[in-house]
């Protein structure tokens, strides 16, 4: 009866969205307030529905309801009940309602907060979304329905959630990423909507991008704990694989990046606006194509589920009805809000300029190192997989390039700067970036002129973003009457700069730093690593609420003191199915010592000699702290009073101070 | 010429200039970087590239595996129902390696005719043969129904 529930919601679901796409539309061309005026009710309507249906496949799951098919593939009655609840979207047609479910909230959030928008563009804003909204309920009710039941006959026992998904990481991690990737939809129904209403301006730009903040702080959010959970629970200690559903994730990041930072020159400067539009309407392409990337099972990957052909092919119309729509509305209506003015080259502009032409550059690359692939194949031009190494050959120096003119522009001005300005302010950050690259590296066993120049970079931003809030602070009273007289959006900027730099270091230290071995080691045997003194103490028996694993001892020490025991797994689930490695890590803020238990290497006696990995990683965790700042810098930035005064001005603040972008 | 004309001539071109150079480099990283996928019996007939790196596949041959007594080396033999090829490897192979199953591996192939791997995949779903291997297989579509056989 539950299930059945959940399905008639989405059925409701569906009609309403229908009726938020047609009616308030029409109102806006018609005038017809009451029409527009549905828009909120609509939107907050479907998101109950959702959330019904949402709710009824929980509890489908917490009462473990094997007739339901798809609770019966992702579950298991002695699976934990936390597992159980996030095992909803551990599967295809949970995680598209998860998205369905998050994408009604994006639009309920919208006509929540959206009540000082002009109303033409609230019922346009509302409409979009709610067109998006259709796509995805057809496809959940034509092509992935959770709710279909296995009756006659239903299972005794449900066949598990994949062990790799019965983590703590995963429980955040797909919902994190979606509402970054729906997120984006936001900005995409403002684009559209400024499309629709010739309507671009300042005023729009300021409306826009407190959404996008939001999305893009939640996608990096999401990104980082996918990239955390590959690190700790694939089992190896790679952080970064450039696999195509990492690439499909990173790539709408990239383009909202560039978003961000073009939607600050709409809004200061009123140019750049139709490129504004394209990045909009690409982030959330961009969006859908990792989806279908993802979901289709065009590639193989950890992603990847059991395929059903039409589930590609429903994404694919819809991914090339989307971009084919708004690419013609964009031809048709873009010459409307063109904009006709003049910046110097030495100005913040053409620094944001270079920013966007090297992100969406870098996009580019990803583009055509994950497609490539699929083309090859279906050309017959044989089966050709692109590696990592042709991925960081661009990405490396690309992100050099960008970080260099980050530290660059963070300091220059609106319209124009004078070049002896500009040299001087970034001579000091220069300088100390420099001492700080040849400095750091004596630290490590061995100088490596690699690490030099990565630490240069991270530190350059850095430095140049402490510099630029020193110059801002410099003719305050005092240096916290200067502070506080910056917005909060200024204060979300440099975090999220500082937070790319920690990120930056991260990366550099970790690759050039990192000691891993592989090793065959029998009860007693010690081993050094980087310094620490590993000794294996061997294995036993250990016991979990739904799986037995065999669990090592190791004693790691440095210089006679003792560091750490870690106890690495070997884990086989009841239910059956694959035996999963469970590392152990001991985590430092500057480095992390990373075990892992390979095999025993005669199968027959697992007390005998067992292949392990042992690591040290540098400094890893700044990659995922970085991203964290990154996030609540986005965050901060939302928090700026601009982006909330009741009545917006129409005029275009034209001051010369470096605003934030 | 009106001054914002000017400025955009500048930036088209330039755009123009940066995109070129990046098709060019892209192409000419895409074909040093790409790692094509060969079959066992490709290795057979000679067609694999000596020392480059490429991609192989196919099913474990039950029983080929041997490990050394002392190191992690480890040699096994992959087979796509109509050739086999013998794979060396020095690390840790994956959680899902066994034999009889799938199994994808980078690496590069010797002059002696053993492919030394740098990597071993395996699929994380157990009801799963890799698209490539299932494509190559000769008589069947998965390891599980050769194995029968």
């Amino acid at each position: 009866m539950i299930p059945e529930l959940g399905y008639f919601a989405l059925i409701v679901g569906l009609l309403l969205s229908f009726a938020l796409s047609i009616l308030p539309m029409a109102g806006s061309y018609s005038a017809r307030s009451l029409w527009m005026e549905a828009a909120r009710p609509l939107a907050l309507g479907i998101f109950a529905f959702v959330l019904i249906a949402f709710a009824c496949l929980t509890i489908a799951f917490v009462q473990s309801d094997f007739t339901v098919n798809y609770v019966a593939q992702n579950s298991n009655s002695i699976l934990p009940v936390y597992y159980k609840v996030t095992a909803v979207w551990g599967g295809h047609e949970g995680s598209i309602l998860l998205w369905l479910l998050i994408q009604a909230g994006w639009a309920a959030t919208v006509a929540l907060f959206g009540r000082q928008l002009p109303p033409e563009l609230l019922a346009r804003v509302l409409s979009v979304l709610g067109m998006v909204l259709i796509g995805f309920f057809l496809f959940i009710l034509l092509t992935s329905n959770p709710f279909d039941r296995t009756l006659p006959f239903p299972p005794m026992e449900g066949s598990d959630l994949n062990p790799l998904l019965q983590d703590p990481g995963m429980i955040f991690h797909p919902p994190l990423l979606y509402m970054g990737y729906v997120g984006f939809s936001v900005a995409f129904a403002f684009a559209i909507a400024a499309l629709l209403g010739g309507q671009l301006d300042a005023v729009w730009a300021r409306w826009a991008r407190p959404w996008t903040a939001v999305a893009w702080a939640f996608l990096t959010l999401g990104i980082a704990l996918g990239s955390w959970w590959a690190y700790y629970e694939l089992g190896w200690g790679g952080w970064w694989f450039w696999d195509p559903v990492e690439n499909a994730s990173l790539m709408p990041w990239l383009v909202g990046t560039a978003l961000m930072h073009s939607l600050a020159v709409t809004e200061k400067r009123g140019l750049f606006k139709s490129w504004t539009i394209l990045l909009a309407i690409f982030a959330f392409s961009l969006s859908l194509l990792g989806t279908f990337l993802v979901r289709s099972g065009v590639i193989t990957s950890v992603h990847a589920f059991a395929t059903d052909p039409l589930r590609g092919s429903f994404i694919l119309v819809f991914l090339a009805l989307v971009i084919g729509c708004s690419l013609l509305l964009f031809a048709l209506r873009a010459p409307t809000v063109s904009a006709r003015s003049v910046f110097s080259f030495r100005s913040l502009e053409t620094f944001l300029l270079g920013n966007n032409i090297l992100l969406i550059l870098i996009m580019a690359v990803v583009l055509t190192g994950t497609l490539y692939p699929l083309v090859a194949d279906a050309l017959h031009l044989g089966k050709i997989s692109v590696g990592a190494p042709f991925f960081n050959l661009f990405f490396v120096p690309f992100m050099v390039l960008l970080c260099l003119l980050l530290g660059m522009g963070v300091q220059a001005n609106w319209k124009d700067s004078r070049w002896d300005k500009l040299l001087g302010a970034w001579r000091l950050p220069f300088l100390a970036a420099l001492v700080v690259a040849l400095v750091w590296p004596l630290a490590f066993d061995h100088y490596h002129w690699g690490a030099v120049l990565g630490i240069f970079i991270g530190a350059w931003v850095f430095c140049a973003s402490l510099a630029d809030i020193a110059a801002k602070t410099r003719n305050a009273n005092s240096f916290f009457a200067g502070l506080k007289r910056q917005r909060a959006s200024y204060y979300g900027m440099h975090l999220a700069h500082i937070g790319l730099a920690v990120t930056v270091l991260g990366v550099v230290l970790t690759t050039v730093y990192s000691v891993e071995k592989d090793l065959r080691m029998g009860t007693g045997d010690s081993v050094q690593v980087a310094g620490y003194d590993f000794d294996f103490g061997g294995v036993r028996l250990a016991q979990g609420p739904n799986y037995r694993a065999f669990e090592g001892i190791l004693h790691v020490s440095k210089d006679g003191e003792p560091v750490a025991e870690l106890h690495p797994q070997k884990r086989n689930y009841f239910s059956g199915g694959n035996t999963m490695t469970e590392a152990a890590i001991e985590t430092g803020l500057f480095r992390d010592i990373y075990v892992a238990l390979g095999e025993p290497l005669d199968r027959s006696n697992p007390s005998g000699d067992w292949a392990v990995r042992l690591q040290y990683k540098a400094f890893v965790v700044w990659i995922w702290l970085g991203a964290l700042l990154m996030a609540i810098g986005g965050g901060i930035a939302v928090a700026d009073k601009r982006y909330r005064k009741a009545k917006a001005t129409r005029q275009v603040p034209l001051s010369g101070n470096l605003a934030a972008a | 010429m009106h001054p914002v004309r000017k400025q955009r001539l500048i930036l088209v071109l330039v755009l123009v200039a940066l995109s070129s150079a990046a098709v060019g480099f892209v192409t000419y990283a895409m074909r040093e970087n790409m790692d094509y996928f060969y079959a066992p019996s490709a290795f057979a007939a000679g067609e694999v590239p000596f020392e480059k790196r490429i991609r192989a596949g196919g099913c474990v041959v039950p029983g080929s595996v041997q490990r050394s007594e002392d190191s992690l080396d480890v040699q096994f033999v992959i087979t796509d129902g109509e050739a086999e090829l013998a794979v060396v490897f020095d690390k840790i192979l994956p959680d899902l390696f066994a034999e009889g199953e799938a199994a994808v591996i980078t690496g590069q192939l010797m002059h002696s005719g053993v492919l030394r791997a740098d990597q071993v995949l395996a699929k994380h779903d157990e009801s799963y043969t890799p698209p490539e291997v299932a494509d190559s297989m000769v008589s069947h579509k998965s390891c599980a129904d050769g194995a029968k056989i």
